[in-house]
């Protein structure tokens, strides 16, 4: 019987070509543009450590100043040396990171071969445990080596395609700011998105390319990049950083579940007065555990333009639903008379509300097919965009499913209440007005 | 003559309730998206041409970094400085820490007293030696920064040298903290010194995050910016030589040291595009929706309008069998048209007020202005005459001999 009405709702498609063309026009570009928005959005406001980021959180503290303070005010999302290494050594985690941004001029061993440079992060060792990073070659560096200020270095993979075409490069050495450093392990290509870790470097764009101890790049005074917040008499003077009253370190910590992470706040808070009542603390006592997606969202990290581009498609698919629903019922009217011939013959109201409303299917999914080629495109033109986030934006197979889904669905409810109508079409009235 | 037969039309459109809902609707879901969106361009557009306050098209920006440790920072950058101004067609250069409409931003709080504890302004900050004469500021009162009144900025910081505790500022920052009073000669503090205003500027927008409330509330610091700090060199060209400029600074850079990298080198003009790269993608999809949307409405009004006159075809061979003539016809499609744009029209007022009304909350936008109403209800009367007007003419075609036939 399906197969009856498919033939059927493709020969009545065909007979009023521009109205089938103009709907499903209507229902691509409305698919089409909806779709391309909703796809940066899902790409930008994603988890960038999918089953993990629920046990990683930011212990935050107010080491700063009584001037300018705010009850209301968040709190800052890094810490001051003096803390950041104290939280470190105190080991109440399972696994805990301090760490902040850096670039590293690589001199490599061909001198025709001009320096460059990369990105870095200096951190301690659990980064790559707690963060899951995947390895190539060779594995994480060990606290001992942090302690040690070892001249060691993980490398991302685009550094080893650069360097080393691709090959196990771990014992080997690069030349980082005049120093030498051994490469003890390779990643695989990681992106984190958003860049969690540190907002503040950047917030979309890649990796780091190396990864050295924050001891080593302390002693060997590797340049630092990010965000410094001073107060007081505090002042970004870079050979002084660890005594300066700034908060320049990003620390994460790995807490498995509710008891670790109750009793990691009531060990923070207990650090905060510890630090009131020695007199480091101006302000009162305040401590907090940010999780990984909270802080992002707190951060307002999805830029607000994203969200009105994705209202305004919306706005434009309702309008073109709108406009749908309007063809649909001319198109169904028009056939009144065909309509009531069936019905005086014997078909079902069933039959012919099924009959129409596979033909508003077929419509769906042309308009699917449609859609999808104004969201590829729409989306390669996001790509051209200069910034970070924008070579992110490709369709995933979720989002080109719900593509054709919500076409199909969009384009059944357009035909429900023109199907209603014409098949409430009484079979005889209609036979004696012609 | 002109006859207006709105009676037997609304009599009409009553017997298509529905049809005619559904016109309306898409009208007014138009016209208020439409009013909103262009009301998003025209904020958007006159953003995107906000003035910098400097010679836009005469400044160059480079950046370098050297490789390995290095001593004697300050004679390096005096070096590179003397290099870059050897450099025919460059009229100045200087290390400054920003750009307006530059990626990296400086903020400083300024407060008037010591004792004051909530800043009174987070003003943009400029580091470098006559970063306003090279840039090109112009100054509305008192002077510039003199040449022996500036300190290397990493000195400063490590408290070595206490420089002259002179600041020159923008009339946003002098209106925001003097509102109404000469700002020369006033004292502000930053950090915990307090600077006298020696001058005042026209104009300097700040780098980095977009807040537009304050972009133009900056202030230049009397500290010699060093490229370590993450400065640049900012090189002011002759008129109409940037482009050759860039060039031959960014090798007379290398010449000074092989080795080095050269990490930017950019028009301030591309530096300006970049900032406002994210305005004018959003710009262009506004563009691009409302053209969409009035595509759609128009070939929605078509298809309707097409079936209409199909459906009525043996009315109208009645009408002009009794005598209606055919453009008693095309004006009773036409009349329709703008009846049903009207109701549209109006109802999408509301709605353009309740979306604005919702983007005021979400996105901090000021109130429409009135004045987009009246253009969204034309461009939406024009476009449906227009959409209406083939099928209208189909319609007065319909010959009289119809009536007879069926």
């Amino acid at each position: 019987m399906f197969g009856y009405y498919l033939e059927l709702a493709l020969r009545s498609l065909r007979r009023s070509r521009a109205l089938t063309a103009l709907m499903i026009l209507a229902i691509a570009l409305g698919i089409g543009a909806s779709m391309t928005t909703l796809t940066v959005l899902h790409v930008l406001s994603g988890d960038p450590l999918p089953g993990r980021s629920g046990s990683i959180f930011m212990p935050r503290l107010d080491p700063r100043g009584l001037r300018g303070f705010d009850l209301s005010a968040d709190l800052p999302a890094q810490v001051t040396w003096t803390d950041g290494v104290n939280l470190l050594n105190a080991r109440r985690a399972h696994r805990q990171a301090l760490m902040t941004g850096g670039a590293l001029p690589i001199q490599p061993d061909d001198p025709s071969i001009d320096p460059f440079f990369v990105s870095a992060r200096y951190t301690s060792a659990d980064f790559f445990g707690m963060f899951d990073t995947p390895f190539r070659y060779g594995q994480a560096w060990s606290a001992t080596e942090d302690e040690q200020r070892a001249h060691i270095a993980v490398i991302g993979s685009e550094l080893n395609d650069r360097l080393f075409h691709g090959e196990n490069s771990i014992g080997r050495t690069i030349h980082a700011n005049g120093a030498d450093l051994r490469i003890v392990g390779v990643l695989k290509p990681w992106r984190p998105v958003p860049h969690f870790y540190d907002l503040n470097t950047t917030n979309y764009g890649a990796a780091e390319q190396v990864f050295v101890p924050l001891t080593t790049s302390r002693a060997m005074r590797l340049t630092r990049n990010g965000g410094v917040e001073c107060w007081g008499m505090g002042s970004g003077d870079e050979d002084h950083m660890e005594s300066a009253s700034c908060v320049w370190l990003q620390l994460w910590v790995e807490l498995d579940d509710a008891a670790a992470v109750a009793s990691y706040r009531r060990f923070l808070e207990g650090y905060a007065r510890e630090q009131v009542a020695s007199g480091r603390y101006d302000r009162p006592a305040r401590a907090e555990l940010t999780n990984v997606m909270h802080l992002l969202d707190e951060q307002g990290v999805v830029p607000g333009d994203v969200r009105l581009q994705v209202w305004l498609s919306l706005g434009f698919f309702v309008v073109c639903l709108v406009n749908t629903v309007g063809l649909m019922l001319a198109k169904f009217m028009r056939r009144a008379g065909e309509v009531s011939v069936r019905r005086a013959l014997g078909a079902s109201r069933r039959s012919v509300f099924t009959q129409l409303l596979t033909e508003a299917g077929i419509v769906g999914l042309a308009g699917g097919f449609g859609g999808l080629a104004v969201a590829l495109l729409g989306l390669a033109i996001v790509r051209m965009q200069p910034n970070p986030a924008a070579e992110l934006a490709h369709l995933d197979l979720t989002m080109l499913a719900a593509t054709f889904l919500v076409s199909l669905f969009a384009a059944l409810a357009a035909g429900l209440v023109p199907a209603w109508r014409a098949c409430r079409i009484p079979p005889a009235l209609q036979l004696k007005s012609q | 003559m002109m006859r207006l037969d709105i009676g037997p039309i609304l009599s009409t459109l009553g017997r298509h309730k529905l049809t005619a809902t559904l016109i309306v609707l898409q009208i007014a879901l138009t016209c208020a998206i439409l009013c909103n969106a262009t009301f998003l361009i025209g904020d958007r557009l006159r953003w995107m041409q906000s003035a910098s306050g400097i010679d836009d098209d005469r400044i160059v920006r480079l950046m370098v970094s050297d490789i390995g440790p290095r001593t004697d920072t300050h004679a390096r950058i005096e070096a590179d400085l003397a290099a870059l101004r050897a450099v025919p067609g460059v009229e100045a250069a200087t290390v400054t820490n920003s750009l307006p409409f530059g990626p990296s931003s400086w903020s400083t709080p300024v407060r008037l007293t010591r004792d004051q504890s909530m800043p009174s302004v987070e003003a943009g900050a400029y580091y470098g030696e006559a970063v306003g004469e090279t840039l090109g500021l112009r100054l509305v009162a008192g002077r510039f920064i003199r040449s022996d009144e500036y300190v290397w900025v990493d000195d400063h910081a490590a408290k070595q040298v206490r420089g002259s505790p002179v600041v020159v500022v923008t009339q946003a920052l002098a209106q925001r903290l003097f509102p109404g009073q000469p700002a020369v000669g006033r004292t502000i503090v930053i950090g915990d010194e307090e600077f006298r205003i020696v001058g005042v500027v026209e104009r300097l927008a700040r780098a980095g995050d977009q807040n537009r409330a304050g972009v133009y509330e900056t202030l230049l610091l009397p500290w010699r910016m060093v490229t370590a700090y993450g400065g640049g060199f900012a090189v002011r060209a002759r008129p109409g030589e940037a482009g050759k400029v860039l060039q031959s600074a960014a090798a007379a850079l290398k010449a000074v040291d092989p080795r080095r990298v050269i990490v930017e080198k950019r028009l301030y003009t591309e530096v300006r595009d970049r900032y406002f790269a994210a305005d004018r993608a959003t710009t262009v999809l506004l563009v691009g929706v409302c053209v969409a949307l009035l595509v759609v409405t128009a070939l929605g009004i078509v298809g309707l309008a097409s079936f209409w006159v199909a459906q009525r075809r043996r009315q109208i061979g009645i009408r002009r069998a009794l005598g209606a003539s055919r453009t008693d016809v095309l004006r009773y499609f036409q009349t329709e048209n703008f009846l049903l744009a009207s109701m549209g029209i109006v109802l999408g007022m509301v709605l353009a007020y309740a979306i604005n009304l919702l983007l005021m909350r979400e996105y901090a936008l000021p109130r429409l202005p009135l004045g987009y109403l009246p253009v969204g209800a034309l461009v939406l009367w024009l476009l449906g005459q227009a959409a209406v007007l083939a099928p209208a003419r189909r319609a007065a075609s319909v010959p009289p001999v119809v009536a007879t036939r069926g």
